[in-house]
């Protein structure tokens, strides 16, 4: 514990026995060593070693871990795989890292109510791997779901390319038990939809990790569709499959995902996995519809149409399963692939209204070109999430001040062009400090109200999201004294 | 804190100047109320209506100033719903507030004023093909269906939840005006956005207890080219269950299953197609052969489609369930009722486990009725809430019955509105 002070290290040692015997021996990790494996998520330029880090079991044992938390007042930090990419999973270095990747239970796949229960630490893709054989499966489908948690995806309310048709973790969850960060283990929804009263359910999904930790979540399984159509278009560049993509939305077809990659996007995919796209693409579209045979067959051909028409030098259709895997292939493992092609890099995750994509992505070029950074594009084409992948080498002298300040003005370009400065990655401890670009102080402050709500002492994951924490305080304003009734809880306020 | 009486003591004296600040606010609209201004028998005092947030916040800032409780009104449709308030010194009428900010066809956005209705919504959404997938069932005898800021606030939805899921789904961005006069916003005017918490979420179904909302950007959909109704009748709650499981585990991807059993008359499930002119034609042929002996296609809406079953004498049940405890429900529910002589009348999204029930406005029979089925809720793993009611007999009903995490709803309610003057009484635990 060399980078503690001896009064911190005392107040650890004690911490580490009372965690031992709530959650037993082998629960808690206190070597230097060990602890290091977890100082950062995804995003590995951020680093902090947390002081003690628990492996939970149970609902119990989270609870417990709270619990003890709480009477030192000490913070707290929920993980699940470790995969995110704004730092949302950045320990404390006071605190307590509650690792759930031993919770990996998946529940009864209860097929007449489209429903399963499951446990925080259960990989995304685990589920549609139990839910298939039965017909079903989960549909938000991060790149990252051979190996993201379940926890993890409801803290970022985590989308993925076929969100475009079907939505986001949080139009996918109808229940959660969460420890709530005063220790309360607290059941919301179940199978059952709108459970009575404020909807603190949606709330939690998406607030990464401040307002407690999950315990146990309730999905809902989708029904596999019937046909699923599959095409990999090559354009000139990006201009040409971008008003493909107007033109596919604008006729009034949902598809369930359009993706679109640059070239340099490509390259790099060429180079980490050799997926084999058409030679000399400025832009590649994965154009993917599902459905009824019925209406499907139809779109697909529209599709197709409006590609070529709008400048697609080649079309290839997926024959099967496989081949459609291969289109896949190509863009689940861009992010890693620009690897082949810099040293380093940083995923944007900024988002602009679809149809100012062409103008954005011109502007990123400008960008690019005047400060000589390098920038792969790969993103969400039908909702306008772009993924910029800034690429760097750190052991330039200042090129990675450079890539920053690009990776910055990306982010105000969303902002200037009605945008968001993240679409599914969350805030985390990156990206807190462009948030009041985007957000006025009421509307932060407003925000932090939920907060002070749920955790008033600001010890569930501190210091994400928000730029300055709110002094929550006594509740201002009472200006008469509670009627004894109301303070024995025998009657209301009002 | 007393508040039975509309204003303080000490501020009566003050009404002139009160009133004078709340036309100062909204440039000259503002008066003392009428006798029709009141709320579910509760008088109201004042009647403001602001043009806009910047209007609509200087108003809150005078109801802070005098302490006034407030509520927001829009075209009235849902007042009866939810808790009766326990005062309403200021009521805040959205009616100006009808704008559409912002309609952007391309990106399948629209930004609205909250006291916009949906049905002037949907006229201007009509021209570019599209809608906003929010259909909460109209009152009888009209087709008005509210506004976008009734609709969030009581979170209501209809038949096409099923397949666009509910308010809260499509609700990608808002502003608000808090208790003490602060404007907010959340979220954005993108479909895809996790920057912050998501206030839309708590602002939807919260009653107008956590602010006023004035504005709303919501995603749209294409409107479908085709729809087609396809309808069974159903002789029992047995059926009812079989035919929405066949339903939704299909691969036809209906757009709502709704049921609908009238006590006199003849009960049925409809589904709706909605795609292509070809695809629905398939679909729905297919539909008909799933459903069996004596189902039907149409192309205009059964006549009870995305209506209430009930009207302003009765009370209204929302009975949630999950979706395979259909039967379940419905016999709990005949159960519960056949020891007072009638069936109730049910219609819902049973494939979503939203059912309405309509009880006569009687208390004890309400009061018992409720009673036992929140007793057994369990087994079909939904809630029982009385969502409309005439005034002269909802202060003898328990509104809400149990409520998972009510005291964190009690912290976030004192969070946003300490002096509890935002539609005192409307929501859960006297929230
Ligand atoms: C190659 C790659 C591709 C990716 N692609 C996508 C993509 O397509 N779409 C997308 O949305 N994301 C993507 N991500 C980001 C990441 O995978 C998601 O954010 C994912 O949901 C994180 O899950 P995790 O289990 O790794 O969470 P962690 O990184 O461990 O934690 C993420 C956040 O969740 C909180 N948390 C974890 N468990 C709990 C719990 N039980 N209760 C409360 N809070 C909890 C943490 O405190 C933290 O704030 C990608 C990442 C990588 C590396």
């Amino acid at each position: 514990m060399t980078n503690l002070q001896p009064a911190q290290g005392m107040v650890v040692a004690t911490l580490a026995k009372r965690l031992r015997s709530a959650v037993g021996d082998n629960a808690v990790i206190d070597d230097h060593v060990r602890l290091r494996t977890y100082e950062c998520d995804g995003l590995t330029h951020h680093r902090v070693t947390p002081a003690l880090v628990v492996l939970c079991e149970s609902a119990a044992d989270i609870r417990a871990v709270v619990v003890i938390c709480v009477e030192a007042g000490v913070p707290f930090v929920a993980r699940g795989s470790g995969t995110g990419l704004s730092g949302g999973a950045l320990p404390h270095a006071d605190g307590v890292l509650i690792v759930t990747s031993r919770m990996r239970g998946v529940g009864e796949i209860d097929i007449a109510n489209q429903r399963v229960v499951v446990e925080p630490g259960v990989i995304n893709l685990q589920v549609s791997r139990a839910a298939i054989p039965h017909g079903y499966y989960y549909a938000p489908d991060p790149s990252s779901q051979q190996i993201c948690s379940i926890g993890g995806n409801l803290a970022e309310n985590s989308g993925g390319a076929h969100c475009l048709k079907y939505g986001f973790t949080v139009n996918h969850v109808t229940g959660v038990e969460i420890v709530t960060p005063n220790g309360d283990l607290l059941r919301l929804g179940g199978k059952a939809p709108d459970p009575t009263g404020y909807d603190l359910l949606g709330v939690i999904v998406g607030s990464e990790g401040t307002l407690g930790v999950a315990t146990e979540v309730t999905l809902k399984l989708t029904r596999l569709p019937e046909s699923v159509r599959t095409l990999l278009a090559a354009f000139p560049g990006t201009d040409e499959a971008g008003a493909a993509t107007s033109a596919i939305i604008g006729a009034g077809v949902v598809p369930a995902a359009i993706e679109m990659m640059d070239a340099l996007a490509i390259q790099a995919a060429e180079a980490a996995v050799q997926c084999d796209y058409p030679p000399g693409a400025g832009a590649v579209l994965i154009v993917e519809l599902d459905g009824p045979h019925a209406e499907v067959e139809q779109q697909f051909h529209q599709v197709q149409q409006f590609c070529r028409d709008r400048g697609a030098f080649e079309i290839r259709v997926a024959v099967d399963d496989v081949e459609r895997a291969l289109f896949w292939k190509g863009r689940k493992s861009a992010f890693a692939a620009v690897g082949r092609i810099s040293p380093d890099y940083i995923v944007q995750d900024g988002v602009v209204p679809r149809t100012s994509l062409p103008t954005v992505l011109g502007r990123i070029r400008e960008l690019a070109e005047s400060s000589g950074i390098r920038v792969a594009n790969v993103f969400h084409a039908g909702d306008g999430n772009l993924h910029p992948l800034v690429l760097f080498d750190n052991s330039v002298p200042g090129e990675s001040d450079r890539a920053e300040r690009v990776s910055g003005a990306i982010l105000d370009l969303c902002i200037e062009y009605g945008g968001s400065i993240t679409g599914e990655h969350g805030v985390g401890s990156d990206k807190a400090k462009y948030m009041p670009r985007m957000f006025t102080d009421d509307d932060l402050d407003t925000m932090q109200l939920v907060r002070c709500a749920f955790d008033a002492r600001g010890l569930a994951n501190p210091g994400k999201i928000f730029p300055t924490p709110r002094l929550c305080g006594e509740v201002p304003g009472r200006r008469q004294g509670a009627h004894p009734l109301v303070e024995a809880g025998l009657a209301e306020a009002f | 804190m007393n508040r039975t009486s509309a204003v303080p003591e000490s501020h009566r004296r003050d009404d002139t100047a009160a009133l004078a600040s709340l036309n100062t606010a909204t440039r000259g609209h503002a008066r003392t109320a009428r006798a029709s201004d009141g709320v579910a028998g509760v008088p109201a005092r004042y009647v403001a209506l602001p043009c806009d947030t910047a209007q609509a916040a200087a108003v809150m800032t005078v109801a802070a100033e005098y302490e006034m409780t407030v509520l927001a009104r829009g075209s009235g449709t849902k007042l009866s719903w939810g808790g009766a308030p326990a005062s309403v010194d200021l009521l805040i009428d959205t009616s100006r507030m009808d704008a559409v900010i912002e309609h952007n066809a391309g990106d399948l956005i629209v930004h609205t004023q909250a006291g916009l209705t949906l049905t002037a919504l949907a006229r201007r959404l009509s021209p570019a093909g599209q809608r906003l997938a929010i259909d909460p069932p109209a009152p009888s005898g009209s087709a008005a269906q509210g506004t976008v800021g009734g609709v969030i606030s009581t979170a209501a939805s209809g038949p096409l939840r099923l397949s666009f899921g509910a308010v809260r789904d499509l609700l990608i961005g808002v502003t608000m005006v808090r208790a003490d006069g602060v404007i907010a916003h959340a979220g954005g005017k993108v479909v895809k956005n996790v920057a912050g918490y998501d206030l839309g979420k708590l602002l939807a179904g919260s009653f107008g207890t956590i602010g006023v909302m004035t504005e709303a950007i919501f995603r749209l959909h294409p409107y479908p080219p085709a729809q087609r109704w396809v309808s069974v009748p159903i002789p029992n709650s047995r059926a009812a269950h079989d035919v929405t499981q066949r339903v939704i585990h299909s691969h036809l991807a209906p757009s709502a299953l709704e049921l609908d059993r009238p006590n006199s008359g003849h009960p049925s499930i409809s589904v709706l197609l909605e795609g292509t002119h070809a695809g629905v034609a398939d679909r729905s042929a297919t539909m008909r052969e799933l459903l069996g002996a004596g189902a039907v296609e149409q192309e205009i809406r059964p006549p009870w489609w995305g209506r209430r079953p009930w009207d302003d004498r009765s009370v209204a049940l929302r009975l949630t369930h999950q979706i395979a405890s259909l039967q379940t429900l419905i016999d709990a529910l005949d159960a519960a009722t056949r020891p007072f002589g009638f069936l109730a009348d049910i219609r819902g999204a049973a494939g979503v486990g939203i059912l309405h029930a309509v009880l006569p406005a009687d208390p004890t029979t309400v009061t018992t009725i409720t009673a036992a089925l929140r007793a057994a809720a369990a087994t079909w793993g939904g809630d029982v809430v009385i969502l409309d009611a005439p005034a002269d007999i909802r202060a003898a009903l328990d509104i809400w019955g149990p409520v998972n995490g009510l005291a964190l709803m009690r912290r976030i309610k004192d969070q946003f509105d300490p002096e509890h003057r935002l539609a005192p009484g409307r929501f859960v635990g006297g929230i």
